[in-house]
């Protein structure tokens, strides 16, 4: 049927398309950091004429890129560790004993899925605390950021982990913290990767919490990093894109590795089954 | 279980974690907001006055140059705009994916939510670049397809800034709603389609009969995600326009933000534990929709 072969053609082609809006800002940067300083200046799609790979070994010298990289991966990886493993715990005596007390407790844990920081108190405890300007404390927010969407997506989980397991385990003698990490945790990997997932790149891609809160330029995370080099070298697209390319790599490479568990953890919640 | 043994099984000091850095790090700095904002808290004098409803007065009254209904207009636009505009186009890309091609499909969800998980600032940066009147790829691309009277001048229009942040927006946005939904589309049975085609329906016919209707739970809550971001709207405009030009792209975060810079921290305070009350209350319906969802 050519009627039906040309709906086809039509379909695949606007597929196509929108996947190229999508692309296009990535292609951008990736050209752009090969480029010449001139070459880059309007950050045009051509290809560049000589491919300029010292522009890498710039922006990693001037733009203290070992020590940002790894601040990134210390905020990410332990807010990650922190923030799920209390979230895991939380999520798991409220789901298994759900009293009127537990059930208040468990809504006031995920409400904070909608409720806004208040940036400015917030730096009060931060003073309070002693934490301000320091890699701990920026760790402990990013932790506390992400517990009420961990607590929400592994409550439900646990659900569909029969209870008979915490009976044999408890008849067989386990107190409460075997009977968590030996029976129930390893059981919960699937929801633990892909809430820690979710919150490892969140924590990633976010700048503002540093911006605020880490006056040391020495504790700059990625982000902070791409957007002081921005002010700085504005003028030099082919630096400000060689820095958003290697702050956008990791995320890259774990979003094609993690997907389905990325997209899992997108649509739990929203769509039943 | 007995519940005594359930509560010995499962202590609640297993909770306490969680507890501990949710409420020193969200619910104390919010619970503090209610009592700046009745202050004169600023960066300028370590005394703390209580100044009654001053700081409200202000927002809602809204002297010269300080026009605070107007970030509320712009949040209020950006939010019901990005709303329709990601439901709708999510909503044709999600058929179009799941539906209209066979090959590829999968490939092509992969690249259209790449941008979701790419930091805003980076997105935010891309698009300051593309949307430069003068050497931007957008404009170059239109005068090249002879559309120069499409070529505006994004960011910088006063006119053209908020719809230019709204598409920023919407372009980083339809890829996570669009997964959303095909979960849905993909959750609907072949056989409705199947039986309306034997029926004779149209495409537009099984579309406004079986798939809008089934989809309303998906949309709802697709909505509501839209809406708790849109209120909350921040780092994009922060880089894209920093409020700019003029005011014309303010919204109310961006707003406490620049109160917060000035150091007038008792009207930065006012306003968030304004817009906490609003979504506080839109948070506990979204919640039991969400809840609601979950257990089902």
């Amino acid at each position: 049927m050519p009627l039906r072969r040309m709906q086809t053609l039509i379909n695949h082609t606007l597929a196509a398309a929108v996947s190229l809006i999508m692309f296009i800002p990535i292609y951008l940067v990736i050209v752009n950091s090969l480029k010449t300083k001139a070459e880059a200046s309007s950050m045009s799609a051509g290809l560049p004429t000589l491919l300029q790979w010292e522009n890498f070994a710039t922006v990693i010298e001037r733009g203290k890129l070992v020590t940002a990289f790894g601040n990134s991966v210390l905020y990410a990886v332990g807010a990650t560790l922190i923030g799920t493993t209390v979230a895991a715990l939380a999520a798991y005596v409220l789901s298994r004993n759900r009293t009127r007390f537990n059930r208040f407790v468990y809504f006031f844990l995920i409400m904070g899925i909608a409720m806004p920081t208040n940036f400015v108190t917030l730096m009060k405890v931060m003073q309070m605390t002693h934490l301000i300007n320091t890699q701990l404390g920026i760790i402990l927010l990013y932790a506390a950021s992400s517990i009420p969407f961990s607590v929400f997506l592994i409550y439900a989980f646990i659900s569909t982990i029969p209870r008979e397991l915490d009976e044999a385990a408890i008849i067989d003698g386990c107190n409460p913290f075997r009977l968590f990490f030996s029976v129930i945790y390893p059981l919960l990997t699937p929801v633990l990767v892909t809430a820690g997932v979710l919150n490892l790149l969140g924590i990633w891609n976010e700048f503002l919490l540093p911006l605020y809160y880490l006056n040391s330029s020495a504790y700059w995370p990625m982000t902070l990093a791409v957007y002081n080099f921005f002010g700085q070298f504005q003028a030099d697209w082919s630096l400000v894109s060689a820095d958003i390319v290697l702050t956008i790599l990791p995320v890259i490479i774990i979003y094609l590795f993690a997907q389905r568990f990325i997209l899992a953890g997108m649509t739990a919640g929203s769509v039943k089954g | 279980m007995k519940s005594s043994m359930k509560s010995r099984a499962y202590p609640l000091y297993f909770a306490g974690g969680a507890l501990a850095l949710y409420l020193l790090f969200y619910v104390l700095p919010s619970v503090m907001g209610f009592y700046y904002a009745f202050t004169d808290w600023n960066s300028y004098s370590s005394e703390v006055n209580f100044i009654g409803l001053e700081n409200f007065k202000l927002i809602f009254t809204s002297g010269a140059g300080q026009n605070y209904m107007h970030f509320v207009r712009n949040t209020v636009i950006f939010t019901v705009a990005t709303i329709l505009l990601k439901t709708a186009i999510a909503l044709g890309l999600a058929v179009l994916l799941t539906n209209g091609i066979r090959h590829l499909a999968y490939f092509h969800r992969v690249v259209m939510y790449l941008p979701a998980v790419l930091p805003m600032l980076v997105v935010s940066l891309v698009f300051k670049s593309i949307l430069n009147p003068a050497t931007g790829l957008l404009n170059t691309f239109l005068r090249s397809v002879g559309l120069d009277f499409m070529a505006q001048r994004w960011l910088v229009d006063v006119n053209w800034a908020l719809p230019s942040v709204i598409g920023v927006d919407t372009w980083r946005g339809i890829g996570y709603i669009m997964v959303i939904m095909i979960a849905g589309l993909q959750a609907i049975p072949k056989d409705y389609y199947e039986a309306a085609a034997i029926d004779g329906a149209s495409a537009f016919a099984s579309f406004r009969r079986i798939t809008l209707p089934l989809m309303m739970p998906v949309l709802t809550v697709t909505t509501v995600l839209n809406l708790l971001y849109g209120l909350k709207v921040f780092d994009i405009v922060f880089v894209l326009t920093n409020g700019g030009p003029g005011r014309a792209t303010d919204t109310v975060y961006t707003a406490i933000f620049d109160e917060f810079s000035k150091g007038r921290y008792g009207v930065a305070t006012t306003l968030s534990t304004l817009l906490f009350l609003i979504m506080i209350i839109l948070g506990y319906f979204v919640i039991r929709l969400m809840h609601q969802e979950a257990e089902e």
